[in-house]
């Protein structure tokens, strides 16, 4: 960890996956620190497990987070969090920063499944999630943004995410919520009141000879492919366990 | 060259195929999501933030002489729906077709050259504006007035909406399409110093997922 | 070198007669009329009359989507991948006259996709009596109307009427039914038209749509002429 300032705290935690040439897949690095401890927990198959630990409670106003995952050819890694990431309002007036970098060679494979980020009444936070991937990677990316506890206003909260694949960027895209958010953010272009907001992107080499065909799931979610070898499910639920199911049902008609 | 260019390009009647599109109205209006003229301004106000902010700032970015190709791309990443894509490459193709009798020029021909099927429409617009002499703020202006004044048209055909009252949903939102405008603008200055990464990337999920439910309809009133 | 350039260039703006590479478009002919006066059965028998001795293909303009289209290609009157719609935005109209570029570029799709193409019928969607086809959209049009919509139609005039290249006064087996007066409704149009060909004919009966379609052959000849 940096440290704690009066600005807030800064902490930065990186993951490198390597294939062992034994099938399996090794952790050379797994730096975890503060609020964003690592764990290394039981493998399955090929594939390394690690569990993003909050240690701490936090993003909290002018914290700065950094997580940064690398998944290098024929690794195979899955990241998951164990618990919700709550967004609290902190002693300063300053917004906080979580900054999620993802990089993944070819051959290379990563399920990024964290737990919902919960925006609190007060909070203020940028969230930037970046995915690069090499043409025969592939990538499993959730990520779902409730928008107060219950029954409370939410935060303010901005949340940006960019894949490209090949260096060529097939989704960038941002959502704005919250009080002092850009007008109509609640109306009915944007959320029309829902409190639970999700994305599930998969990008698979294959897709891009055979992209999957566009689908609704429910009244407020779809099942879009992208200008690119990959899938956006965007979608909108009255709360967070809606919102996983339509994920977890788009995500089963994906297939493996 | 004329600013009164913009007038021509910005109105309503300029045959560039706009009247056939509800710009998601019809399925909000579906959706039971815009049901008077105060849901039509929360949902211009929402659409004008998202999909006009970052209709905007492409146009603008045209004028500017950022590369067409690479903010067709970045309007691609940028549109995650495929019935949008859809939709603003037809709008293009007919926009690119009414710039190129209006406002010939070597560029227009090269995009229409290069985009047989059509350039995402507001690149046209930002490349029309270029080509009349227009500004980066007018492109910017004339493409996030298009993205709320066609909703609110829409929405008087579809719910017989007082056309005073939508109208005066439009005048109400100018404020505020000021604010857009000056952001686009200066996201579309970075952009042509920085590359597109620096564009506006705000979305509005129901748009998206709108899009696509109206796209698999049978039977509507509006192709998009 | 410059030559190479325009063949391969990007479509032509408007009504150019000819296509980007150089070779001659084919001939379209817009039929317009009120609702239910009978246009989407005349392009049907046209193309049954027609698509033996020519190559053609239908765009259609619809109110709801697809309705016209889909009765075509129900129908079978020509192969799916040579009738194509438009969407309309409720204004039939406005995409036939004040802005016709998403029909223009159904008709440059066709030749693209299905060409070379003789002849395109481009349908409007059913309208009002003032609603034309705009002159860079298409070569010549029919206006469609019929003797159960009142007999007093031809005598009231507007644009489709007086300035359609051939006015088409359809059902005529209704008339009996219908009390409307044939002659009548002849004697008015040629009133309105002074020169302008006008065609009674029935679709159920007597020699169908035979005079329009020699009307059609006639264009035809005078284009490729």
């Amino acid at each position: 960890m940096d440290g704690v300032t009066a600005a807030g705290v800064r902490a930065s935690s990186r993951i490198v996956a390597r294939a062992d040439g034994r099938g399996g897949t090794a952790l050379p690095v797994l730096d975890g620190e503060g609020p964003l401890a690592l764990r290394r927990t039981r493998a399955s198959g090929g594939e390394a497990k690690v569990m993003v630990v909050g240690a701490m409670s936090g993003p909290l106003g002018g914290d700065r987070f950094t997580l940064a995952a690398r998944v290098e050819e024929g690794a195979r890694l899955h990241v998951g969090s164990a618990a919700a990431t709550l967004a609290l309002p902190g002693q300063t007036k300053h917004e906080a920063r979580y900054d999620v970098r993802l990089d993944v060679a070819d051959g290379g494979e990563l399920h990024w499944l964290p737990e919902q980020l919960i925006s609190a009444h007060g909070s203020e936070l940028q969230v930037a999630t970046r995915a690069e991937l090499g043409a025969g990677a592939r990538l499993v990316l959730r990520e779902e943004q409730v928008l107060g506890r219950a029954g409370e206003v939410p935060g303010r909260l901005t949340s940006r995410l960019t894949v490209r694949v090949a260096g060529r960027c097939v989704l960038d895209q941002e959502l704005a919520c919250g009080p002092g958010a850009p007008g109509g953010w609640d109306g009915p272009a944007v959320l029309a009141g829902h409190r639970a907001v999700g994305q599930l992107l998969v990008a698979r080499p294959e897709f891009a000879e055979r992209p999957p065909i566009a689908r609704m799931l429910g009244e407020c979610a779809a099942l879009m492919p992208l200008a690119g070898p990959a899938v956006l499910v965007s979608a909108v639920a009255p709360d967070a366990l809606l919102l996983r199911g339509l994920l977890d049902e788009a995500l089963a008609l994906l297939g493996p | 060259m004329s600013r009164a260019a913009l007038l021509v390009l910005a109105d309503g009647r300029f045959p560039a195929g706009g009247h056939a599109h509800s710009g998601g109205a019809e399925a909000a209006v579906k959706a039971g999501r815009i049901t008077s003229a105060a849901t039509l301004e929360d949902f211009c106000r929402g659409r004008l933030h998202t999909a006009g902010l970052v209709a905007g700032a492409l146009a603008a970015a045209a004028v500017l002489g950022v590369e067409p190709a690479a903010l067709d791309a970045a309007a691609d990443a940028r549109t995650p729906s495929p019935a949008l894509r859809n939709a603003a490459r037809r709008l293009g193709r007919q926009l690119t077709r009414a710039a190129r009798a209006c406002w010939p020029s070597p560029e227009l021909e090269a995009l229409a050259g290069e985009f047989p099927r059509g350039a995402h429409q507001p690149v046209v617009l930002g490349l029309a504006a270029r080509a009349a002499g227009l500004a980066p703020g007018d492109a910017a202006y004339c493409a996030a007035y298009e993205c709320v004044s066609g909703p609110a048209t829409a929405t008087v055909r579809l719910l017989s909406l007082d056309p005073f009252d939508a109208t005066g949903v439009l005048a109400r939102l100018a404020p505020e399409l000021d604010r857009v405008v000056d952001r686009a603008v200066e996201a579309a200055r970075r952009a042509a110093d920085e590359g597109v990464g620096a564009l506006p990337a705000a979305s509005g999920p129901l748009l998206e997922s709108g899009a696509e439910w109206h796209a698999a309809w049978s039977v509507r009133l509006f192709a998009s | 070198m410059h030559l190479d350039h325009h063949r391969h260039g990007p479509a032509a703006v408007s009504a150019d007669a000819h296509r980007p590479d150089g070779s001659h478009r084919a001939l379209r002919i817009g039929l317009g009329g009120p609702v239910g006066s009978g246009k989407t059965a005349t392009v049907a028998a046209l193309c049954r009359e027609l698509r033996a001795e020519l190559s053609l293909a239908v765009v259609t303009n619809d109110i709801y989507t697809r309705e016209d289209a889909e009765f075509l290609l129900r129908e079978a009157v020509l192969p799916p991948e040579r009738i194509t719609a438009v969407e309309t935005g409720a204004c039939p109209h406005t995409a036939i006259r004040d802005d016709i570029s998403a029909n223009l570029e159904a008709v440059e799709d066709l030749e693209d996709t299905v060409g070379p193409l003789d002849l395109i019928l481009v349908e409007s969607g059913g309208d009002n009596l003032t609603a034309t086809f705009s002159k860079g959209l298409v070569d010549a049009q029919i206006f469609v109307i019929d003797v159960a919509g009142g007999d007093d139609i031809p005598r009231k005039g507007g644009p489709g009427v007086t300035m359609a290249d051939l006015l088409v006064v359809n059902k005529t087996d209704l008339a009996p039914h219908v009390g409307s007066d044939l002659a009548r409704m002849a004697a008015d149009a040629k009133a309105q038209r002074s020169e302008l060909p006008v065609i009674l004919q029935s679709l159920r009966g007597g020699s169908g749509v035979a005079d329009v379609a020699a009307w059609v052959r006639e264009r035809l000849a005078a284009w490729t002429a």
